[in-house]
């Protein structure tokens, strides 16, 4: 056991843990953020992506150790009022079913779009196949993204 | 029973939990004794005091707030959101005041509350309409008494009553109070369709704001105080007692609190396993890991995938279980000249819910607390009755959000073996599956192997018609089941005037034995039952020499199905295929519903086939959100091409082979092509909307790659980079 300093969502805290437990087990279990979620555990299914400093990963195969210092954000501090243009084009195009993968492909779409602000098909396919939705919400999680770009677009206008 | 007991869910308790504040309208039914029709309909204090216990209920407290108990669980299909349009149709108020809440599990007040069989709406329709009617004109009423006006003269809309000569008005919230003194009309007159305002309407769930930030609780996010985390180290071979196990090094890790041995019901058998519970998820997945474990499984056959085929094609030579017959197949067929025959195999498949399996129980003096993603709460609770011999009313089952159900969380194990844990530890705990325990343990969709055969008349039609069903009879499984009945799943997604029209027929099933678990799974037999019967009817229709929809069409007398054919035809431009393209169709019934799905295929430029499109036409009778419903069937869709092209289970030395999404590989967002969904608009009663768009996909697929290669494919899954 061992005491981390986790930078989440522009908060600090301070969790004791195995260093080898998954950073996904910290943030649910010791912080308590519940929206990032588990569904394979070895990197398969992007449920439990956070952002890096705005990169996606996947925290159920990253050592808690190894997640100190950086700027982790989980779907919780994406925005605080579901204002975040990726949020909005998923209630537009009402993306979720069951809804537990969409944590996952959110954070995905949103760093998508902050590195290619309009995303092609193939860009889409390249930065989200790394998400299962047993639901088969994938027409609309495509959909939703480009909606997102020009909401992204427009509000940057604004 | 004492008050306590009585009032476990009272109107006062519903309050509370719903957070609902001087609630002064609450009515709901009561489903009187069977053979009566029709539910009666009471407010909750006539109900309170005839001790009456009512069922759905709606709630209208002073602010006019509206808030529905929703009896089904909702994992993604829907019920969330049609359950309360339908009430709030019928009682005039928008849907954004509405508030939902999850009625814990308590089969006395809400009749099943098993959600599976696509059931929602098609079960509940009538009577949540009614429910809000009812509400409505007992506001109405005290308008009118309160105006001292005829109630004719009187009108609800947008949550208010409306005096027409005079143009008075008033809030529900201003009348709930006099409403509630009234006895609720014995009947009430529901809506036009044509007028409806919500209903039918692609309203926005409700859900999705929770679902786009995480703050939708599922079963896993559950925590309660002082809650213990426990994985469970299980049978690998389904059959088997623990024989030792040895815990030192396991107890060695830090977290680690408890390791004991506990059992849960699979069907007939009791499957046991060892637990390892700690103050952390982790700590627990790390003491198991350490854990070791001798089971003793003699006595069961380490079979493999292959040999249970083998054993499946070798039955088909012998006797079925008569399910269905008419006129004399074997004479007819014999006499013929036309005769095709093909033999079709589908896999086993895992349901893999994006959620895996999980559950808190907390037992504690002489009651049960349960939290989870649960399809069925009552059945939760009738099990653990006789497991922790409790009375009913002592166990609480409570719902969350279910990240994906698919049949798996109908099944009772996982709530049956974290009760136990509790139990015995005497704390609350979270029982965790591993993605690797909830691949590896099953229920599994039963693999099938269908021989069918049929001969055909000068005139392209089918004079004789033959299936024979071999695999496992999932109602084979439970205590004391009769292994010499039929399975009554045989004819499961074969339209319905088909056994009009087809003279001579016969379909039966033989039962595989075998101590694989195995469950519904999306849309049941259908799941593969669709395969075999529409990839025999191209076949036929190819041997006819018939356009494959006209084909159908010759045997589809009924108008309804007729007017399918026509927008299949209309939507999908079925009548202008090009040369270089393969077109597919294929079309089932399924929980009442009736879908017909068309594939279109080309070859990519290195010879490859690709899907371009897409197609599916959704007769779902009458409808409350058309919106989800194209999700619904887009959902089915993807599911159904991971079953047909990328997934299957295997077995191997009797157990499991994929236990992970490395090797049950899901369809992905680049495998899906565009998906157009048309629900049809007509009168018919309402069909089920979560299930009955999976089963024509493989069919239509595999169609339509005949069409464009000449190739048939008879077995799923199969590799669309090898076709
Ligand atoms: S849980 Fe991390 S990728 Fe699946
Ligand atoms: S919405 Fe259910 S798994 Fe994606």
């Amino acid at each position: 056991m061992a005491s981390f300093t986790l930078q989440i969502n522009g908060k600090s805290y301070t969790v004791d843990a195995d260093p080898k437990m998954p950073l996904l087990w910290a943030i649910r279990d010791l912080v308590g953020l519940t929206g990032t979620k588990y569904g394979c555990g070895i990197a398969q299914c992007g449920a439990c992506t956070v952002h890096f400093n705005g990169n996606p990963v996947r925290s159920c195969s990253i050592p808690v150790s190894t997640a100190v210092g950086q700027k982790i954000t989980t779907i919780e501090g994406l925005s605080t009022d579901n204002s975040h243009p990726v949020q909005q084009a998923w209630i537009a195009e009402q993306v979720p079913q069951c809804g537990y993968c969409q944590s996952g492909q959110i954070m995905a779409a949103a760093a998508l779009l902050k590195r290619n602000a309009h995303p092609n098909d193939q860009d889409i396919d390249l930065a989200m196949q790394g998400h299962i939705c047993r639901c088969g919400t994938y027409p609309r999680i495509r959909k939703a993204i480009k909606t997102a770009a020009k909401l992204s677009t427009a509000n940057a206008k604004n | 029973m004492d008050m306590q007991t009585k009032n476990n869910l009272s109107r006062r308790n519903f309050i509370r939990m719903s957070g609902m504040t001087g609630v002064a309208l609450t009515i709901g039914y009561y489903l009187p004794a069977l053979g009566k029709d029709g539910p009666e309909f009471f407010t909750a204090e006539s109900a309170d005091n005839l001790g009456i216990e009512l069922t759905s209920w709606v709630s209208i407290d002073k602010t006019g707030k509206v808030t529905i108990l929703c009896h089904r669980s909702e994992m993604g299909q829907g019920s969330y959101q049609v359950v309360p349009q339908m009430v709030a149709e019928e009682l005039e108020v928008n849907l954004d005041t509405v508030n939902i809440a999850f009625a814990p599990g308590d089969p006395k007040k809400f009749g099943s509350m098993l959600t599976g069989g696509s059931s929602t709406v098609r079960g509940a329709y009538k009577n949540l309409l009614r429910t809000g009617a009812t509400a409505r004109e007992m506001l109405i009423e005290a308008a009118s008494k309160k105006w001292t006006v005829n109630k004719e003269e009187c009108y609800a809309e947008n949550a208010q009553v409306i005096h027409k000569p005079s143009g008075k008005k008033l809030g529900y919230g201003e009348l709930v109070e006099d409403a509630a003194k009234l006895t609720p009309p014995a009947n009430v007159v529901l809506k036009q369709r044509k007028d409806y305002k919500i209903v039918g309407k692609p309203l926005p769930r409700q859900d999705t704001p929770l679902k786009v930030n995480g703050k939708a609780e599922f079963g896993l996010d559950k925590k309660l105080k002082g809650m213990l985390y426990a994985v469970v180290e299980r049978n690998p071979r389904f059959v088997g007692k623990v024989k030792s196990f040895d815990d030192t090094a396991a107890k060695a890790v830090p977290g680690v609190k408890y390791v004991i041995k506990v059992q849960r019901n699979v069907f007939a058998t009791k499957a046991e396993g060892v637990a390892v519970v700690a103050d952390n998820l982790w700590s627990a997945m790390q003491g198991r890991k350490a854990l070791k474990v001798e089971w003793d499984d003699s006595g069961f056959d380490y079979h493999s995938s292959d040999q249970l085929y083998a054993k499946m094609k070798e039955s088909l030579k012998g006797n079925v279980l008569n399910f269905k017959s008419k006129g004399d197949f074997e004479r007819v067929f014999g006499e013929s000249e036309k005769k095709i025959e093909a033999i079709y195999e589908t896999p086993y498949e895992s349901h893999s819910c994006m959620e895996p399996l999980n559950c808190v129980a907390h037992v504690h003096d002489n009651k049960c607390e349960i939290w989870g993603p649960i399809q069925a709460p009552d059945w939760v609770q009738r099990e653990l009755v006789g497991m922790l011999g409790l009375k009913i009313e002592d166990i609480t089952v409570n719902m969350t959000f279910l990240g994906g159900g698919f049949g798996r969380k109908a099944f009772l194990d996982y709530p049956h073996e974290a009760a136990l844990i509790s139990r015995e530890i005497n704390a609350p705990v979270q029982v965790v599956w591993t993605r690797e325990d909830d691949m590896a343990a099953g229920p599994f969709r039963p693999g099938m192997v269908y021989q069918c055969r049929a001969a055909l008349g000068k005139e392209p039609y089918i004079r004789a018609f033959e299936t024979k069903m071999a695999g496992q009879d999932m109602g084979h499984q439970w205590p004391g089941a009769n292994k010499l009945s039929y399975n009554d799943s045989t004819t499961e997604g074969f339209l319905e005037p088909y056994f009009e029209s087809i003279e001579h027929f016969s379909f039966g099933d033989i039962p595989l034995d075998s101590p694989i678990p195995v469950m519904w799974w999306r849309s049941v037999y259908s799941s593969t039952n669709g395969f075999a019967y529409e990839s025999f009817m191209d076949e036929l229709a190819i041997a006819a020499g018939t356009d494959p929809l006209e084909f159908r069409r010759n045997h589809l007398g009924d108008d309804r199905y007729q007017k399918l054919i026509d927008i299949i035809i209309e939507k999908t431009g079925w009548n202008t295929r090009k040369k270089n393209e393969g077109w597919g169709v294929a079309i089932t019934e399924c929980f009442k519903s009736i879908v017909g799905e068309v594939v279109k295929v080309s070859k990519k430029p290195d010879g490859k086939i690709k899907i371009d499109k897409i197609f599916a036409v959704m007769d779902c009778g009458w409808y409350v959100n058309p919106d989800i419903i194209r999700a619904q069937v887009e959902g089915s869709i993807v599911m159904a091409l991971g079953a047909a092209t990328k997934h299957e289970t295997h077995f191997a030395d009797g157990k499991a082979v994929e236990k992970n999404f490395d090797t049950y590989k899901m369809p992905r967002i680049n495998d899906i092509p565009e998906i157009e969904v048309h629900v049809v608009d007509n009168d018919e009663k309402p069909g089920g909307v979560g299930e009955p768009g999976l089963p024509p996909l493989a069919p239509a697929l595999c169609n339509a790659i005949f069409d464009l290669t000449g190739k048939r494919i008879r077995k799923l899954p199969f590799n669309m980079d090898e076709v």
